[in-house]
């Protein structure tokens, strides 16, 4: 997947699942939790998304807002995760 | 405990208020007062009662005037020590021709004027009016345990106990208050004065409002909570305070059952406050004792065993109602024409269906530990606050937030990832600390997120309305308080003042016809619990510490020691199961969405849809974000009250016949014809 199309899947995911409308926009660096888009237990629902969708395996210690607080993080840290040899 | 409502015309261009009106209006809320009616008329004013007895029996009905019946009063609440006022009025050469506490208030208002509101301990919503100065004198208790919503318009002016009485008035516009909704949406309740409906407003708790002949409206403040800061060491030792507080306690418990002319029981939640009140109250009088408790069929709420352990610890005969998701859906559309405001969660549902047990049973008045939280820091969110203001002071530090898992013992039980993101959310606004609202910035930012909802046209206008904050209007003295005590005043006038005691304590209790009676809102309690310094409340993490001490060797330990467990119901999933009754389907359909004009149709059915995919097995099955949780117990509660209140503009329904106990109309028979 590249990372405009995950990026893509997010934004979707965010508007289906916590937006629920077309007219909010959320900028790609825009912080999800500090803008309130989504709370800590929607973080978990999007974490269990990426995971399923974008076939990775988080680690406990990656799970830090640095890596998930914007559209711009998750995708450019999925990337990285996909470029990871499978452990 | 009673139902009061009046119409006051203050320029003299008007006809008399119709006395069919009147009775619309006191019909509109008679749950309140079941046992007997009251009404007064003039040219001028007009007054309904509607009484709940429980002192003085036999002569205690109102309306009731002075000695030369100029000034008349109707009255909804208590007055607690009405005995010792009687006493020091009739040295003053006041003579009573009853033994109601009704009465002692008339001839203290002559005797004090509008001072006498101070020397009230009690819980009230009045209305005195002057015939002969013209003069309207409305006034609620300092925490606001009674209701009362004032409309003025045109020279005439409408005030009741709900506001549903008011629009018992045909020519009473019906609409929501942006403004209103937008406090709901942020602080659990709209701010008094604002209601959440435009043209009424609610009285300020602790205030006197008087509405003068010339057209002329004076309201003044006689009490705000208010945290001393004394020079020096306090005074008392944590034993001599500790001993202090359970003195007062037991006297205000006491006052709370012995002045009560009908037996009082108690609620016993399971927790420490109710289950001390309890047995104060059980100390105070011989005989049978009634306590009630909500059980969940849902394992993560109940608290059955604490209850048990309390009702026998008391032997007292207690009586449990098992609540279901089903129960609570099936009762939310009259829970709601009771609070008459959006609510977050569905917590006051259980206690609506309790008081209907308390009724049932026999009782009409009952204690309940309401606002010892507030009062002695027992809340989350105070330790919450203590914990982000010392994390703030080392962001980058991992050892301080690790103290939420003291907190939410949860956390230390939860993958890491719930525990990193919980943590991000606390970290929001850290730099903010402090700073006034800091305590409850997650919190309101939190409930914020549901205005996301609204459409973008009520959006619109509420960017366009001067903001009415609860910061700003804080008392001058706010910034010298310690940061416990500046988060206990935003507790008590938002939370306390707007939900746990009005949609979620009188609302319910009313909506069956029970008084509920606050021990630790007593007068006295709550200006000894300011006094005290934060340590004794709050000591470290330890939550009402002092109040542990005043329970220690009465109840059982287990109850003193166990992890403070908020009172919550099922919410979202509540609705949203299979078999849900339709009206949640209806209400949240796009044309009832789009016809309340409130939520933006789309959203609200994407969220509605979510919920009902994840009760019927999809990914997460059953398990509700907070915000999904609290946005939907939201939208819909906000879809009933349009549907309760707005929509059901122009049903005119004749007015039922009440048969008065009390019926004095001066207006002569040839007026009769032209009243309005």
């Amino acid at each position: 997947m590249t990372e405009d199309a995950i990026r893509t899947q997010v934004h979707e995911f965010i508007r289906k699942n916590f937006l629920f409308d077309d007219a909010t926009h959320v900028g790609d660096d825009q912080s999800l939790l500090g803008s309130g888009v989504v709370d800590s237990t929607g973080i978990l629902e999007l974490i269990s998304f990426l995971e399923e969708t974008c076939k990775v395996k988080f680690a406990d210690s990656e799970l830090v807002a640095d890596n998930f607080d914007s559209v711009n993080r998750i995708s450019a840290f999925v990337m990285k995760k996909q470029a990871q040899p499978k452990a | 405990m009673c139902g009061i409502a009046g119409i006051v015309n203050v320029a003299d261009r008007h006809a008399p208020p119709s006395a069919e009106l009147l009775t619309s209006m006191v019909s509109a809320i008679r749950y309140r007062g079941p046992d007997e009616y009251g009404l007064y008329r003039d040219m001028r004013a007009g007054l309904v009662h509607a009484r709940l007895s429980l002192i003085d029996l036999a002569t205690g009905q109102q309306p009731l005037a002075n000695e030369d019946g100029t000034l008349w009063i109707v009255f909804n609440g208590e007055i607690f020590n009405y005995v010792e006022l009687r006493q020091e009025l009739v040295a003053c050469g006041h003579r009573f021709r009853t033994h109601s506490d009704t009465e002692v208030i008339v001839h203290a208002y002559e005797e004090w004027g509008n001072d006498c509101f101070p020397k009230f301990n009690g819980q009230w919503a009045l209305a005195l009016w002057d015939s002969s100065a013209h003069r309207l004198i409305l006034s609620r208790d300092r925490i606001g345990v009674r209701p009362l919503y004032v409309r003025e318009h045109g020279g005439r002016v409408w005030f009741a106990s709900e506001a549903k009485a008011i629009f018992a008035d045909p020519s009473v516009p019906r609409e929501i208050d942006p403004g209103g909704l937008d406090q709901t949406f942020t602080y659990w309740t709209s701010l008094a004065p604002a209601s959440l409906f435009r043209g009424i407003e609610e009285l300020r708790p602790g205030s006197v409002r008087v509405y003068s002949a010339d057209g002329t409206m004076r309201e003044t403040v006689y009490w705000r909570p208010s945290y001393p800061v004394p020079p020096g060491e306090y005074p008392l030792t944590l034993e001599e305070a500790t001993e202090a507080l359970s003195e007062k306690l037991e006297l205000a418990t006491r006052l709370r059952v012995l002045r009560a002319d009908v037996p009082v029981g108690s609620y016993l939640s399971g927790g420490l406050d109710s289950s001390l009140t309890a047995w104060m109250g059980r100390k105070a009088k011989e005989g049978i004792f009634q306590t009630y408790s909500i059980r969940f069929e849902d394992a993560e709420y109940d608290e059955t065993e604490f209850q048990r352990a309390m009702a026998a610890t008391i032997d007292s005969s207690h009586q449990e109602l098992v609540v279901r998701r089903s129960d609570i859906a099936r009762v939310f559309p009259d829970v709601i024409r009771h609070t008459e405001r959006p609510i977050l969660r569905t917590a006051p549902a259980p206690l609506y269906l309790l008081s209907r047990l308390v009724r049932d049973s026999g009782i009409k008045a009952v204690l309940t530990g309401e606002g010892a939280d507030e009062m002695l820091a027992g809340y989350d969110i105070f330790r919450e606050s203590e914990i982000r203001q010392f994390w703030s002071r080392q962001p980058g530090s991992t050892m301080r937030p690790a103290l939420f898992s003291r907190l939410y013992p949860y956390l230390a039980r939860s993958p890491q990832q719930a525990k990193g993101m919980a943590l991000e959310f606390w970290k929001q606004g850290l730099d903010r600390a402090g700073k006034p609202g800091f305590s409850h910035d997650p919190r309101w930012r939190t409930t914020a997120q549901v205005k996301r909802f609204f459409t973008e046209g009520l959006q619109a206008e509420i960017a366009a309305r001067p903001p009415e904050d609860v910061l700003d209007g804080l008392p001058a003295e706010f910034s010298r308080w310690d940061s416990l005590a500046q988060a206990q005043y935003l507790e008590v006038v938002t939370l306390l003042s707007g939900y746990l005691i009005s949609s979620q304590g009188d609302r319910m209790l009313m909506a069956h016809s029970v008084e509920g009676r606050f021990p630790f809102l007593d007068a006295d309690v709550m200006e000894f619990c300011n006094g005290l310094p934060a340590s004794y409340k709050l000591a470290g993490l330890n939550e009402k510490f002092i109040l542990k001490r005043v329970a220690s060797g009465h109840i059982p330990d287990a109850i003193i020691r166990r992890q403070k467990q908020p009172y919550r119901a099922p919410d979202a999933i509540s609705f949203v199961e299979p078999g849900a009754p339709a009206y949640v389907a209806e209400l949240l359909s796009e044309s009832a969405l789009r016809d309340a004009g409130i939520f933006d149709a789309g959203a609200a059915r994407g969220l509605y849809m979510k919920c009902v995919a994840r009760a019927n097995g999809a990914a997460g099955n059953g398990v509700y974000s907070n915000a999904d949780n609290m946005s939907l117990v939201g939208i819909l509660s906000t879809q009933l009250v349009h549907h309760h209140f707005i929509r059901a503009a122009g049903d005119s329904s004749p007015a039922p016949r009440i048969e008065y106990t009390t019926l004095v109309d001066r207006v002569p028979i040839q007026q009769l014809s032209g009243t309005a």
